[in-house]
């Protein structure tokens, strides 16, 4: 009995951490090139909806993934241009684009609440599922699950090992030396918001196609604006930001299944849990950093603009 | 690409008196314009959708009358976030602190009104400072993490609105749902003589308007906050920090204690919100209370660009904005979130326009 | 196109009417400026002359406004610094362009096409110890920027050049922070470099040096060039009227005086950096009235920290600090202002003034608390309105009115504005941080000349720069720092630059 509860806690974490993987390691790679982007939230619904219509409409959810990666893309180069090109206040033009996000989602999917559509379906890896205990947490799972598997070695594996790693890392904490360099400042931190953009999208598909399919108004239900407080968390490391989603997760799992053995609290209560786990999270990391004095990206949030310091 | 590292930007030194108002202008049109499209794509023609929304948010005495009623709390909410904007906090939690004020607010109205036999003008105004406490209170929780610990403000005080609405649904839906409610979660009505009084004396506005004492209120704390904020030593410290917190480091400002004031009137005003949209026109705490009012708020004191009296003014004409969706939702048969993303529409192109005023273009 | 090259064989940079504008200036005027192969060609000037714009343009930062630019006889247009170092001309800048966070190889091969995409760095770290034996720039491939000394980063700059092939250095007021022995080790190895045919152009203010070590010099005088010449055939009085327009007094007029009560004593006072490191270790002084104490030192040895521990600014580990006999250890920043402490930090812009603020409103910044300028809870901005016209007739700021806000004064005028702020209270102590860094002659000057007037009226005043000459013209005694100890004290009248040196490398006082 407690194993299997274990199991199903376990196994949630991981499924409910895979959105917010998606969110939190694209916000890693916009970051690590000094672009905060606070959009996270309006992008991922934007993904979740447009993804979901796109899946209902061609009865394919793979054309669902890849519409919601490009609806977040697009999305985060309105952010990109306002504030790589014309030097806008990063906060202003996040929070703007979350507060369209919102309202775009929800005008897109106006038609679709409640409505039945594709879904990528569990699949048991031969041999490795039936392994006990770790057969049912790690490998009955969805495409878009198996996907953050390899999600996180590989971008940790870019943003450390790689040259185009190299440069994102420069342009995030010293623009105007990579400038000097010969990078080319703006097309990076256009291509790493794109990304990001792309994996809140993503993540947002994910939500609609694989973990509670399906769209319903703000479904991310603050989880953008989770991925942001992981991405602190994580110190802009992607495998932290795994550790970081799974936390999250087991806490979502938690707060489905405590009924299940016997424990009542309101509801109302167990629906705050993820959120001040995401403040005390916060609260932790910054005081781990700080004691490990170790610096967000240097130049995060600040326009760059050649010859002006 | 190519392109566009072709344009230059360069600071202007000083910034000519019509730039300053032409741009933001003409960013409101291009925004209004690419929401046309929107409208357009719904099969609506944009010309009389815009025309209805006018009509509806500012044509009549009756719709004025709507706007202004939804202008209160964004004019509350939206000096509070400006409070903590000036000192570059961002404070993103309003909304959940206009919950916490209307929460506050309402457990006095309903419960310590007619156990301790208040007088109506006292009990009126225990649920301001009940408000005033509990929305203020809930942002210094972010306030004292921000300036103890340096923890990020953005992340805590949004997070908290989360929070803070689970909190009080628990107790409209719940604690204090009105067994006499037909099955409505909310709480039970408050008793008339603590209703917040109706503008009876305002002109041109028809008969049996819901305007309430919740606009005196805004517009006297708008003149507070700019009185504070330019006349006083305290004002002094809250620009000066904000501008620029090392040299304020260096003049021996106290940044942590101001942090957490700051957070507090921010959140206090936001709280005073709450009390006025729920004892001055919902007249009971209920579900869908604020339609993110708090949000809006944001946007309001951005594009006012902080200054009280700005807030005032961009208020209205969100306030408008909300009237007019609601408006079109209803005659035109288009989506109440039309409204929504023009209020990110104008937020984006105000915000790209602003670039104009700082800088000017140079091709090479 | 090159065929109307006037190229003869031994010219490698030849540079024809730059102009180059920036808002309100022209930093460039026609500017011509040609140097040979193999030559260590100084371009002199004073702060703002437009050395280093023309040497931005060069380096390929900022396109020049007009003006064509040749290199080796092949015309070029440079769109980016990468366009430049492919032709071969690299700079090294007065503030490096190094990320610190990165280490050494990484920084070196930032920016290039190799390796494709895998980071391996073995290759480059062989050829940059290859570059680094073959010129003697030791350094650790391996090591973070961060956690190398100013010198070691200035090495890093030249081998990051030499590695992508510069045939061309540009070198940006390099001997600024270092240590006079530095200074000899870097010639030696620029000597080395012009003899196999690199082309150093080195950017200065300083005659010694460039009479020690330039084979030509150009010298720019407000965007425009004054001449170029040999340097065999001016000497330093002549290169010095080029430079400034007037024939110049190279010393200060500082009256004798007898230092009177102690002001400042610091004892044994212990602090750490931002970082969490140690960075003072034990620092012990006294500051008397009518005098002023030097602190010499490169650059972070705990020069910053020393400021900020004296203003309340950072915590003291361990130790006392007393002004007028009085334990201010623990005393906030506030409290430090109150006993008639004047601070005129570091950055001007970051920590000294509010750039989008009034003229006015920046001249309260330590005075808002009290009256007159405060009457209770109020600001009396009648008053304040009054003050700020005073004190910007008395500095001689000059600017459009009190309304003017901050960020459209000259480095010199803010600094003046600053040190209207602090000097109109009386300070009985000033603590200076290079108070005249980046400012032109004039205002250079009148910095020197207020604090000398200060140091008059019997206040007593720390500066700290690391400036040696500017030390040694205007204190009275000098205290070297390094690693965040003293290790020594001189006279003034009594220094010696080479002694100086040896303690600012960290060899204490025998």
């Amino acid at each position: 009995m407690e194993t299997a509860f274990l199991i199903t806690i376990l196994a949630t974490a991981i499924r409910a951490g895979a959105p917010v993987i998606y969110a939190a390691v694209g916000e890693i790679f916009a970051e690590r090139a000094g672009i905060l982007n606070l959009g996270v939230e309006g992008m991922m619904l934007v993904g979740a909806v447009s993804g979901f219509i796109a899946a209902v409409q061609t009865g394919n959810p793979w054309v669902g993934v890849l519409v919601a990666m490009l609806a977040g893309g697009l999305l985060s180069l309105i952010h990109a241009f306002l504030t790589i090109t014309l030097h806008a206040d990063q906060v202003v033009s996040g929070l703007a684009l979350t507060i369209f996000g919102i309202g775009l989602s929800s005008f897109l999917g106006q038609n679709y609440v409640g409505v039945h559509g594709p879904q990528f379906e569990a699949i048991h890896i031969p041999g490795l599922s039936d392994l006990p205990f770790l057969g049912p947490v790690l490998f009955q799972h969805d495409i878009l699950v198996y996907l953050t598997f390899i999600l996180i070695p590989a971008s940790a594996y870019f943003i450390h090992k790689t040259r185009p790693g190299l440069h994102l890392r420069a342009v995030g904490e010293d623009p105007a030396t990579a400038d000097v360099m010969g990078v080319n400042v703006a097309r990076i931190r256009y291509i790493y918001t794109f990304v990001g953009g792309v994996l809140a999208g993503l993540g947002g598909a994910s939500l609609s196609l694989a973990y509670t399919p399906g769209w319903t108004e703000g479904m991310s239900g603050g989880r953008g604006w989770i991925a942001i407080a992981l991405v602190i968390f994580a110190f802009w490391e992607p495998w932290r930001a795994m550790l970081g989603a799974y936390l999250f997760g087991g806490v979502q799992a938690l707060q489905f299944n405590l009924q299940t053995i016997g424990i009542t609290i309101p509801t109302y209560f167990l629906n705050m849990l993820p959120y001040l786990f995401t403040i005390l999270v916060v609260v932790f990391a910054t005081g781990e950093r700080m004691r490990r004095h170790l610096g967000a990206p240097a130049a995060l949030g600040l326009p760059y603009i050649r010859g002006e310091r | 690409m190519q392109r566009l590292s072709r344009v230059r930007l360069e600071r202007r030194l000083t910034t000519p008196w019509w730039l300053s108002w032409v741009i933001p202008l003409l960013s409101v049109a291009l925004a209004l314009l690419v929401g046309a499209l929107i409208i357009a794509s719904q099969g609506v023609n944009p010309w009389q959708a815009y025309r209805a929304m006018f009509q509806g948010a500012f044509g009549s005495g009756y719709g004025v009358a709507e706007t202004l009623v939804k202008a209160i709390p964004l004019m509350l909410a939206g000096l509070g976030v400006s409070v903590a904007f000036r000192m570059k906090l961002w404070n993103i939690g309003a909304e959940g602190q206009l919950w916490m004020g209307a929460w506050a607010a309402a457990g006095v109205g309903l419960f310590l009104y007619p156990a301790w036999h208040l007088s109506p003008w006292l009990a009126i105004l225990l649920m301001m400072i009940a408000a005033i406490l509990a929305g203020g209170l809930w942002a210094a929780i972010p306030g004292v993490l921000k300036g103890v610990w340096q923890v990020n403000e953005i992340i805590t005080s949004l997070m908290l609105n989360y929070v803070a609405i689970s909190w009080v649904l628990y107790f409209v839906d719940i604690l204090w749902r009105d067994p006499g409610g037909l099955g409505f979660p909310n709480t039970a009505p408050l008793d008339k003589a603590i209703w917040l009084p109706k503008l009876t004396w305002l002109p041109l506005l028809p008969k049996g308007h819901r305007v309430h004492a919740g606009l005196l209120l805004a517009v006297l704390a708008a003149v507070f906050l700019w009185f504070l904020l330019n006349r006083t030593k305290w004002g002094y410290e809250v620009r000066v920090i904000g501008e620029n917190r090392d040299a304020a480091r260096h003049a021996g400002m106290p940044i942590v204690r101001n942090i957490i004031i700051v957070m507090f009137l921010s959140g206090a005003l936001a709280g005073l919100a709450g009390m006025a949209e729920m004892a001055g026109v919902a007249h009971r705490l209920q579900r869908g209370l604020s339609p993110g009012y708090g949000y809006t708020a944001i946007i309001v004191a951005w594009l006012a660009k902080l200054n009280p009296f700005g807030v005032l003014l961009v208020a209205i004409l969100f306030g408008g904005l909300l009237v007019a969706g609601d408006q079109i939702q209803l005659t035109m048969n288009l989506p109440r979130s039309i409204a929504d993303i023009l209020q990110g529409l104008i937020l984006f192109f105000v915000l790209g326009g602003e670039v104009f005023s700082r800088y000017r273009l140079r091709l090479r | 196109m090159t065929a109307s090259s006037p190229h003869q064989p031994d010219i490698a940079v030849e540079m024809r009417n730059i102009v180059k504008r920036f808002p309100g200036v022209v930093a460039n005027d026609h500017v011509t400026f040609i140097a040979k192969s193999g030559e260590i060609h100084a371009l002199l000037g004073e702060n703002g002359a437009g050395k280093s714009t023309l040497m931005n343009v060069l380096s390929g930062l900022y396109a020049p406004d007009e003006g064509e630019i040749w290199i080796y006889g092949r015309h070029v247009v440079f769109r980016s610094p990468s366009d430049a170092i492919a032709a071969g001309v690299g700079m090294v800048h007065q503030h490096f362009r190094l990320v610190p966070t990165l280490t050494v190889v990484e920084n070196v091969i930032l920016g290039l096409d190799e390796p494709r995409f895998h980071l391996n760095l073995t290759q480059a770290r062989a050829k940059i110890l290859e570059l680094s034996q073959q010129y003697g720039l030791k350094v650790d491939p391996d090591a973070y920027i961060w956690q190398l000394s100013v010198g070691e980063q200035q090495r890093v700059e030249i081998i990051k050049a030499l590695y992508r092939g510069a045939r061309i250095l540009i070198l940006d007021e390099p001997t600024a922070v270092l240590t006079p022995q530095e200074t000899v080790v870097l010639f030696k190895t620029l000597r080395s470099m012009a003899q196999e045919g690199h082309t150093i152009i080195f950017i200065s203010h300083k005659l010694d040096e460039v009479m020690s070590i330039a084979d030509r010099v150009t010298v720019l005088r407000q965007g425009k060039v004054v001449a170029t010449v040999n340097i065999e055939e001016v000497t330093k009085e002549k290169l010095a009227e080029m430079m400034v327009g007037r024939p110049v007094i190279f010393r200060i007029e500082k009256p004798r005086l007898q230092p009177g009560q102690e002001v400042l004593r610091v004892e044994d006072v212990h602090a750490r950096n931002d970082k969490g490191l140690p960075a003072l270790r034990g620092i012990s002084f006294v500051v008397r009235s009518h005098e002023i104490v030097g602190i010499a030192g490169v650059s972070g040895n705990g020069q910053t920290e020393l400021a900020e521990v004296l203003y309340g600014l950072r915590p003291v580990e361990k130790g006392h600090i007393y002004l007028y006999g009085k334990d201010i250890t623990q005393a906030s920043t506030r409290e430090i202002i109150r006993e008639g402490v004047a601070h005129i930090p570091e950055d001007r812009h970051k920590e000294g003034s509010l750039a989008d603020m009034s003229l006015s409103e920046n001249l309260i910044l330590k005075h808002y608390r009290r009256p007159p300028v405060a009457q209770g809870p109020l600001i009396r901005w009648a008053y304040v309105r009054e003050f700020a016209r005073k004190l910007i007739q008395r500095f001689q700021i000059m600017a459009p009115g009190i309304h003017t806000k901050a960020r459209l004064l000259s480095g010199g005028n803010l600094q003046k504005l600053i040190l209207a702020r602090e000097l109109s209270s009386e300070p009985g102590l000033i603590i200076a941080m290079h108070p005249t860094q980046g400012l032109d002659v004039g205002a250079t000057e009148a910095v020197r000349k207020q604090l000398i007037a200060e140091r008059g009226k019997g206040a007593g005043v720390l500066l700290i720069s690391e400036d040696l000459d500017e030390v040694m013209q205007l204190s009275d005694r000098i205290l070297v720092i390094y690693e965040g100890e003293i290790m020594g004290e001189v006279p003034a009248d009594r220094a010696d630059r080479n002694q100086i040196g040896l303690m600012m490398a960290g060899q204490r006082q025998s």
